[in-house]
């Protein structure tokens, strides 16, 4: 496998010096423990929002950090969750002083880091409120298995819960806004190519040249079930089918879609998709309010798409349009 | 039975033979957690343990405890993954059950220290026995430990039996379908697979009764 990089063990910290050179308007880093925070962090008196986990999902989290965003980022090692070290440090670094909240995408090992992490923080007197994403709606049997992963959604919920921050909401009240983005936020992915990780130099998975994986994790695990290849529509139709049923989503609701590439994808064909999403919203009476197409929450270079639907209040149209200037988000500025 | 088990040398031997093993057997790890993970584990764990090397072991502990709390630091800072704050719970819980104990461990202070260990990685980790984890390699470990110490055994076929029912408790690992971390995502397909934390965990188990107990040796 083809890989743009020099060492193998370079990546992570390499890539985020590139992201410093890129931005050094919007951001800061530090290396060992690796993290990327908003510039001139910390911002007194105001709530900071901290979110981290494996590297290989680019832009998020780092891309998704500075004004009306995330404060603060931690990268771990490709699809590795950051250490509780380095979120620790990341949580001190941004606290000013009305508290820190966790954006967790539910993963054992994320969930287990910033566990530790927030008992670290909380011994030294900085209030945590962390908050687990878990929005896949590919993965069905809660009871048996880790939970739902958390997927698209925490885009969303960075966004609209860093607005509530910038605007000057209280810690729970931030924390409030990850929840209900979180409570109305649902997604599904597939995939149509394996990712490779640096460090394994071979593809996770094999996927034959006819076949798709439905229901795929962000990691390259595989996904609910394989079946042979479809046109965009019918794939489309597939993953809304389990998202709008899982809410569910009824006619009339207010809703944001998010049409997110895997990161080997080209816009054209997320295009093609979104324009199947509005045609699907609206023969099922859902109003398109605001929609998002773009690699935003990425495997790597795989090939795919996935879908999120957020049901849509006063309350979150007006924090999702607020201002927001990050590498990877920005208008209203 | 009374003699000393595991004092600072043997710890070290310990950590330093587990460090190799790990780093041998990375590739196998890793395509073991390709199988029904995130295809790292072996990575991960190879880096932890170099900085195990480079951090804990390259310091010197004049106790079990003050190594075994070094290592758990190690591999806090450097894992990742549910691996990293599984492992170094395991350490620390280890390192805080042998505080004080500067003078080496008996055979059952270090199962009562492993012991400790142990229903820490459960505490952290919430899982039960035969979800597919860590626990259904060192839960059958405990056992064995547990009858050997029982039956008044030697050192080394007490940690030899512990190691080996690691291993079967690995390898029955198989057959299940996994209830938590990544693996469980997959239902029905985690079947058939191995899991790669039960392997890292017998092999954790293989390298103690190796440091203690070289095979051909005693």
């Amino acid at each position: 496998m083809k890989k743009l990089i020099n060492q193998v063990d370079d990546v992570v910290a390499e890539a985020l010096r590139g992201m410093a050179a890129a931005h050094p308007d919007l951001i800061e880093i530090n290396l060992g423990p690796d993290y990327v925070v908003r510039r001139g962090a910390p911002a007194p008196g105001r709530v900071a929002l901290v979110s981290g986990g494996g590297s290989g999902h680019e832009p998020m989290h780092g891309g998704f950090v500075g004004l009306g965003m995330l404060a603060g980022a931690c990268p771990g090692a490709v699809f590795t969750s950051p250490t509780p070290d380095q979120i620790y440090d990341c949580t001190k670094r941004v606290s000013g002083g009305a508290g820190v909240v966790h954006i967790v995408k539910n993963y054992t090992g994320d969930v287990l880091n910033f566990e530790m992490a927030a008992e670290l923080a909380q011994a030294d007197g900085i209030e945590v409120q962390a908050v687990v994403i878990d929005d896949d709606v590919a993965v069905q049997d809660s009871l048996y298995t880790a939970g739902r992963r958390g997927v698209g959604t925490t885009v969303l919920a960075e966004k609209i819960a860093g607005a509530r921050a910038e605007e000057g909401g209280t810690l729970s009240e931030v924390a409030d806004a990850v929840r209900k983005v979180n409570e109305n936020g649902r997604s599904m992915g597939m995939a149509l190519t394996s990712c490779t990780v640096p460090a394994a130099g071979k593809p996770t998975f094999e996927l034959g040249d006819d076949e798709m994986e439905i229901g795929i994790g962000i990691h390259g695990e595989p996904g609910r079930e394989r079946m042979a290849l479809e046109p965009a529509d019918r794939i489309v139709d597939r993953l809304l089918d389990a998202v709008l049923g899982d809410l569910p989503f009824s006619g009339g609701d207010r809703v944001l879609a998010f049409v997110n590439g895997m990161g080997g994808t080209p816009l054209i064909e997320l295009y093609i998709a979104m324009r199947r999403v509005a045609e699907v919203l609206s023969e099922r009476g859902l109003r398109l309010e605001r929609s998002l197409v773009g690699s935003y929450i990425t495997s790597l270079e795989m090939a795919g798409l996935s879908i999120t639907m957020l049901r849509l209040d006063d309350e979150l149209l007006r924090l999702w349009d607020a201002p927001v200037h990050t590498a990877a988000l920005r208008w209203g500025v | 039975m009374g003699g000393v088990t595991l004092d600072a040398a043997t710890a070290r031997r310990w950590l330093e033979l587990l460090g190799d093993e790990l780093s041998a057997r990375a590739e196998e790890l890793t395509r073991l957690d390709a199988a029904i993970g995130d295809a790292d584990h072996g990575t991960n764990m190879a880096r932890g343990f170099r900085a195990v090397r480079e951090k804990a072991l390259a310091q010197d502990h004049p106790d079990v405890s003050g190594l075994l709390k070094a290592t758990g630091m190690a591999l806090i800072g450097t894992v990742g993954g549910a691996a990293g704050p599984l492992y170094g719970t395991l350490f620390l819980r280890m390192s805080q059950a042998t505080a004080g104990r500067d003078g080496g461990l008996a055979l059952a202070d270090v199962r009562d220290a492993l012991r400790a260990g142990v229903q820490g990685v459960a505490d952290r980790g919430k899982a039960q026995p035969g979800d597919k984890t860590m626990l259904d390699a060192l839960l059958p470990a405990m056992e064995a430990l547990d009858a050997a110490v029982e039956a008044g055994a030697a050192t080394d076929g007490a940690l030899r039996d512990a190691a080996d029912a690691a291993q079967r408790g690995a390898e029955a690992t198989v057959p299940l379908r996994a209830r938590k971390g990544r693996a469980s995502y997959l239902g029905e397909r985690s079947i058939g697979h191995q899991d790669p934390g039960a392997t890292s965990s017998a092999i954790l188990l293989r390298s103690l009764a190796e440091a203690i107990a070289p095979e051909g040796g005693d």
